[in-house]
C-alpha cells in the first residue's frame, strides 16, 4: 500500500514541486499520475522510490513511514520498487542483458537464475535479440524499453514508471501498457506517470492529475 | 515493513554462500581487469607505491645489519687483561692457556712488554723519550677475543668481569666504546624508522586513495545506477576495496623485489669488506616477518586508502532532503 500523508517536497533553488499531496493507492491496485510538464510527477516517483525525503508530511509503504528506514534498509528497499526512470539510467558501456541483470547481481541471485530471468524480461520487451548490444547504439525507444525491462526483471511488488512510453510510437506504447497490465494481474501494485492521455482514457484504471504540485484530480 | 526487508533474504545457506563467493571472485578479477584499462598509469601508481614502501623496509634492512654487526666481536671487541708487573712471560703464557679452556672465549692473545712498548712507540710519537727509559714499564697484556655468540653487550661485560677476578690480573679493559656507540645508532634508526615508515605509510594511502578517487570519478554513473537497483554499499565498495588491496599487493612486491635486489647489489662489496676484517659476517636479506609485515601492510593500507575514498562517495548517494 502506498499512501501519501500531506506530502510537501520543498526544492531549496525552485520552491515547492509537491504541496500537501495526500492520496492511498491499495496493493495491486494500479494508477496514472498526469499533469502538466514541470507539474511535480518525478518528484512524487522519486519520494515513493525513496530517492529523496519529503520536506513535510508522510509517505507510508505498507503503513511504515519509509523516512524512518535506517539507513542501511535503503538498498533492501530499491528491491522492493522496481522504477523506470525518465532519463533512463543506463550504463553505456555494458551490454542489454548486463544492464537488465543489474538488480539481480545487486540482490545476489545465480548466474543460472539471473539469465533465465533476464531473458524473460527482455522477451517481454520484445528486445531478446539485442541482449548483446550496447544501450549508446540503441534508440531512445529502445532504450526505455531496456529501462523497463531492469525494472521487472527482480518482479518488485510495486513498479513506479516514469514516462515508460515517452519515447515510444502508439503501438508499443499500447504493448508497454499491455505489459503492465499483465503485472497489474499478477498483484503488483503499479504507479504510471505519463502523458499517454489517448491510450489511458481507454484503460479502466484510476488517474491521479497534479497541477503545479497539488493534487488536482483524483 | 519485515515483508519489504526479508523477501530477498529467504533464500538456503548454500545459495548464499554461493552468491557470497561469486561476488567476491566477480570484484577481484573486475578490479583486475580495471587496472590493465590504463595499464601506464597502474605502472605509475603502483613504482610510486612501491618506492614508498622501499624506502622503511631498505632502512629496517640496514639496521639488522647494522646489529648483526654489533653481533660479530670477532676481529674486533677485544677485552685488555692488564697483568700485574710482576708477571713474567712465562706466567702470562700458563695464564692464557688457562683463558683458552673457557667456552666464551674465541682465542687470546700475547703481548709481549717488547711488543706493546713497540706498538706505543709507533703510535704515540715518542719514540726518542721513551729511548731514555732503563726498564720497561709496560704490562704483559694479554688480548682475550670472546667467542661470537656472545651478542651483547651485558655478556660481555660479564666476561670480562669474571675475568677480572683471576690472580695476577691488574685491570681489566673492555673496549666497548665502538659497541655502545653502534648501539646508540642503532636505536636512533629504529625510532627513525618508525617515524619514517608512519610517513611514508601516509604518503602510500593518499596514493591509492587518489588513484582510487580517479577511479570512483569514472564509475561515477556505475555507482549511482548500482545505489538506484539496491545495490548494498558493501557491493559498491568491494570492487574499490579489491583495487585497493591489488595496488598494496603490487606495490609491496615491488618494494620487496627492489629491497632484495639492492642487498644482493651489495653482497659482493660487503663480503670484500668482511673478508679483510676476517669476519664471517654476511649481509642479511628481507626476513620473513618483516616480508610478512610488509605485504600485510601494503595490502591493509590499499584497503584502507580507497574505504575512506568511496564511502565519502556513498555518503554523497544519500536520498536528499
Ligand atoms: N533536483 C531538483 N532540484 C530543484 N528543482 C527540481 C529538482 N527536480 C525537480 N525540480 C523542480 O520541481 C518541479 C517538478 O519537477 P518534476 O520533475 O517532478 O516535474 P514532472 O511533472 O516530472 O515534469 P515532466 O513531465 O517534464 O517530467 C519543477 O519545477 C522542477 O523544476
Ligand atoms: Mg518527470
Amino acid at each position: 500500500m502506498i499512501q501519501f500523508d500531506r506530502v510537501t517536497k520543498r526544492y531549496p533553488e525552485r520552491g515547492e514541486a509537491l504541496r500537501e499531496v495526500s492520496f492511498t493507492l491499495a496493493n495491486g491496485d494500479m494508477a496514472f499520475l498526469t499533469g502538466h510538464s514541470g507539474a511535480g510527477k518525478s518528484t512524487l516517483l522519486r519520494l515513493i522510490g525513496l530517492f529523496e525525503r519529503p520536506t513535510r508530511g508522510q509517505v507510508l509503504i505498507n503503513g511504515v513511514n519509509i523516512n524512518t528506514l535506517p539507513i542501511n534498509k535503503i538498498p533492501l528497499y530499491r528491491r522492493y520498487v522496481g522504477m523506470v526512470f525518465q532519463d533512463h539510467r543506463l550504463l553505456p558501456e555494458r551490454s542489454v542483458f548486463d544492464n537488465v541483470a543489474l538488480p539481480l547481481i545487486a540482490a545476489g541471485l545465480t548466474r543460472r537464475e539471473i539469465e533465465k530471468r533476464v531473458r524473460a524480461a527482455l522477451d517481454q520487451v520484445g528486445l531478446l535479440q539485442l541482449e548483446c548490444a550496447a544501450p549508446i547504439t540503441l534508440s531512445c525507444g529502445e532504450q526505455q524499453r531496456v529501462g523497463i525491462a531492469r525494472a521487472v526483471v527482480a518482479r518488485p511488488p510495486i513498479i513506479l514508471a516514469d514516462e515508460p512510453t515517452g519515447n515510444l510510437d502508439p503501438e508499443l506504447s499500447r504493448e508497454i501498457f499491455a505489459l503492465f497490465e499483465r503485472f497489474h494481474g499478477v498483484g503488483v501494485t503499479l504507479l504510471i506517470a505519463t502523458h499517454n492521455l489517448d491510450i489511458i482514457h481507454t484503460l479502466p484504471y484510476r488517474t491521479l492529475r497534479l497541477q503545479q504540485g497539488v493534487l488536482a484530480d483524483d | 515493513m519485515a515483508t519489504i526487508t526479508t523477501r530477498h533474504t529467504a533464500r538456503s545457506l548454500k545459495q548464499r554462500l554461493y552468491a557470497w563467493l561469486t561476488c567476491h571472485v566477480n570484484a577481484a578479477s573486475d578490479s583486475v581487469q580495471q587496472l590493465w584499462v590504463t595499464p601506464f598509469a597502474t605502472a605509475l601508481t603502483i613504482a610510486a607505491i612501491a618506492i614508498a614502501l622501499a624506502l622503511p623496509t631498505a632502512l629496517h634492512v640496514f639496521t639488522i645489519n647494522l646489529k648483526e654487526l654489533g653481533g660479530h666481536w670477532e676481529g674486533a671487541a677485544a677485552i685488555s687483561l692488564f697483568l700485574l708487573p710482576h708477571i713474567d712471560e712465562q706466567q702470562a703464557d700458563k695464564l692464557a692457556n688457562e683463558l683458552r679452556q673457557r667456552t666464551d672465549v674465541a682465542h687470546v692473545e700475547i703481548i709481549s712488554r717488547q711488543a706493546g712498548l713497540a706498538e706505543f712507540r709507533s703510535y704515540s710519537g715518542l719514540g726518542a723519550a721513551l729511548d731514555q727509559l732503563t726498564e720497561n714499564p709496560l704490562p704483559v697484556v694479554l688480548a682475550l677475543y670472546p667467542t661470537s655468540y656472545i651478542s651483547d653487550l651485558t655478556e660481555l661485560e660479564q666476561l670480562s668481569a669474571s675475568v677480572a677476578q683471576l690472580p695476577g690480573i691488574d685491570f681489566v679493559r673492555l673496549d666497548t666504546e665502538w659497541i655502545q656507540r653502534l648501539q646508540a645508532v642503532i636505536k636512533l634508526l629504529q625510532q627513525g624508522l618508525w617515524l619514517l615508515s608512519a610517513a611514508l605509510a601516509i604518503g602510500v594511502l593518499l596514493v591509492i586513495g587518489n588513484t582510487i578517487r580517479l577511479e570512483v570519478e569514472n564509475r561515477r554513473n556505475e555507482i549511482e545506477v548500482m545505489d538506484l537497483v539496491g545495490a548494498t554499499a558493501s557491493f559498491i565498495r568491494r570492487p574499490f576495496l579489491y583495487s585497493g588491496a591489488w595496488y598494496g599487493l603490487f606495490g609491496g612486491s615491488g618494494a620487496w623485489v627492489l629491497v632484495n635486489f639492492m642487498a644482493w647489489q651489495l653482497q659482493t662489496p660487503v663480503d670484500r669488506i668482511a673478508r679483510l676484517y676476517h669476519s664471517h659476517f654476511q649481509l642479511l636479506g628481507l626476513d620473513w616477518i618483516a616480508t610478512c609485515i610488509l605485504m600485510i601492510g601494503a595490502i591493509a593500507l590499499g584497503i584502507a586508502g580507497s574505504w575512506l575514498v568511496v564511502a565519502q562517495r556513498l555518503n554523497q548517494l544519500q536520498p536528499s532532503r
